[in-house]
């Protein structure tokens, strides 16, 4: 029986791992701090045909493009003349799990069974958690699904119990705990103990489930509107969903700029117990946006295949209250009742179709299931019950944890721009940890790559750093 | 008294405040690290004693049996005034304070 301390099973974490995913990620380390990011993409072996014929196996993918005709004729209402995109929506609900996370789930529950796994683990308090429950039932694979659920006092947050629901519901074993981050200690337990496959959100696989996304999004646009796309907006947390659709929109050959968006939980510590239920968003926040995009290797795999600051053009951010009135939005002049996280990327979009011209394509690539505990009313009954203010007026006077204001009229919704630099600088010092120095030719070729800038502006970046530092 | 085969909630403490992992904030430290698994008691069982059960995967797991047949409890929440109150003002803003009337 080997050591199940705490220290000791942190200690066998890449043996662990290793065994779990099927992939010895050793093989893609380069000299010094890089690793070879596309050799590990194209592990898997799979052309993106072959990734969709994956996708219709498990009843995933090919969602409905919704064009949001009343949603962009508001917005117009606060454009210049001529400006005021269409917006147009990909119904991701309509996957079997209820959410774009199905793609991600598929390619890894069929790689699972590929390589004669009994079972399938994944460590998420989110949709994921659904989906790979899903795919598992279809494949005939056990599933367990590990959530970060309760607070100290045992209060639950209602979105997480639902998707506790939903696994159940799909014949999955969940386990919840309470805040912290040694959930980790708890999922690598488990998967010594069962011997399962870690469908971790952040490998080969699970991005490239996503790069059908961005594929379809290209093939369908140019069929229902004929033509690119001329910006797509992703809501970003882990960072997945956003590299694996931009890089499904290249492989179409389509090179819309793709915009993040978070909603803003600035000053809320992502591992504070009396924190956890003072927040309404349990995705799509910045308290995952930001560290993962600045340093994704923090993920449960030696190298993360989500590397969002990669293929981002823009980061923005809005309000909780601001998300929560476009999914009434959504609902009362589009019809769709959707679950508000996945509507961040909605929100962006209504500020940011106001800088485009009319005849522009706005894409939003997501939509979410919504139901009991995952819905505007439970989120703020709950809040409300934790002591946090709700009222209507202007959306940027919040504070996250203490404040949620709803907007009292459209044009009250802006997203508001990230400095990009600010986040360049932040995955240096990242990847260089306390040792920051001018690289060699080809770490300087992998840092651009990294933080999506020219080798110029890469070197006269880190050079400016180094003057700093000094 | 719960019986061998009810389907039931336990739960454990996996670290205690002491063993919490060094970047933990000061205000989780506080608190245990607490699980939660439902399963099937292998032997009949009193609340708040140890419990035995077999999960949905068929692992055997030990912890304190805390419910008996566990429910779904949550809900759309208590009514929030101020939605209605969104989106009536949505869709006049759409629509026009005519349209609404």
């Amino acid at each position: 029986m080997s050591d199940l301390s705490y220290q000791a099973v942190m200690g066998r974490k890449n043996q662990i791992m290793k065994a779990a995913v099927g992939l010895d990620y050793d093989q893609f380390e380069l000299e010094g701090i890089a690793f070879d990011y596309e050799r590990m993409m194209a592990s898997s072996k799979l052309t993106i045909q072959e990734v969709m014929e994956v996708m219709h196996s498990f009843g995933v993918g090919n969602t409905p493009l919704v064009e949001l005709k009343n949603i962009t004729a508001l917005a117009r209402r606060h454009a210049k003349p001529g400006y005021g995109a269409r917006i147009v929506v990909k119904d991701e609900a309509c996957n079997p799990s209820g959410s774009f996370k199905a793609r991600r789930a598929a390619l890894s529950v069929h790689t699972a069974k590929q390589l004669g796994y009994k079972g399938v683990i994944t460590a998420t308090s989110g949709n994921y958690g659904a989906a790979v429950a899903s795919c598992c039932a279809k494949a005939g694979l056990k599933c367990i699904v590990v959530q970060e659920c309760f607070d100290g006092r045992g209060k639950g947050q209602p979105e997480i119990i639902e998707k506790a629901r939903k696994c159940e519901a799909l014949g999955a074993e969940v386990i919840q705990l309470s805040v912290g981050p040694e959930l980790f200690y708890v999922f690598l337990r488990l998967l010594e103990q069962t011997g399962y496959f870690n469908a971790s959100l952040y490998t080969p696989f699970g991005i490239q489930g996503v790069e059908s996304l961005g594929y379809e999004i290209a093939l369908q646009c140019r069929e229902q509107f004929g033509k690119d796309p001329e910006m797509v907006v992703a809501t970003n947390a882990g960072g997945g969903n956003l590299t694996g659709t931009a890089r499904g929109l290249l492989q179409a050959g389509c090179k819309a700029p793709v915009v993040a968006a978070s909603v803003d939980l600035k000053g809320l510590h992502m591992a504070s117990d009396t924190q956890f239920n003072r927040k309404s968003f349990t995705t799509g926040h910045t308290g995952f946006g930001m560290p993962f995009t600045t340093w994704p290797d923090r993920s449960d795999v030696p190298r993360s295949a989500a590397r969002p600051l990669r293929y981002m053009q823009r980061y923005v951010t809005v309000t909780q209250g601001e998300v929560f009135y476009t999914t009434e939005m959504l609902a009362v002049l589009e019809g769709m009742e959707r679950g508000p996280a996945g509507n961040t990327s909605l929100t962006a979009a209504f500020s940011l179709a106001q800088e485009l011209p009319e005849d522009a394509i706005l894409i939003v690539q997501e939509t979410e299931y919504t139901g009991a505990g995952k819905h505007q009313n439970a989120q703020l009954a709950f809040a409300r019950e934790n002591g946090i203010t709700i009222t209507i007026g202007d959306p940027s006077a919040q504070t996250p944890g203490e404040s949620i204001v709803l907007p009292e009229r459209p044009a009250q919704i802006k997203a508001v721009e990230v400095d990009l630099n600010r986040l360049r600088r932040s995955f240096i010092n990242n990847a260089f940890g306390k040792d920051i120095k001018m690289p060699d030719a080809a770490t300087l070729a992998y840092l651009a790559e990294e933080i999506n800038l020219p080798h110029d502006q890469t070197r006269a970046l880190i050079e400016h750093m180094l003057e700093e530092s000094k | 008294m719960s019986k061998k085969g009810d389907w039931v909630l336990l739960q454990n403490v996996i670290l205690q405040p002491s063993e919490r992992a060094p970047q933990v904030p000061e205000d989780t430290k506080q608190v245990p690290l607490k699980q939660w698994v439902k399963g099937w008691l292998t032997e009949d069982a009193e609340i708040g004693q140890e419990a035995t059960a077999r999960t949905r995967t068929g692992r055997v797991i030990k912890g304190t049996l805390v419910e008996e047949a566990p429910a779904y409890t949550h809900s759309f929440g208590q009514f929030i005034p101020e939605l209605l109150k969104v989106q009536e003002s949505i869709k006049t803003a759409m629509w026009g304070e005519e349209a609404q009337s």
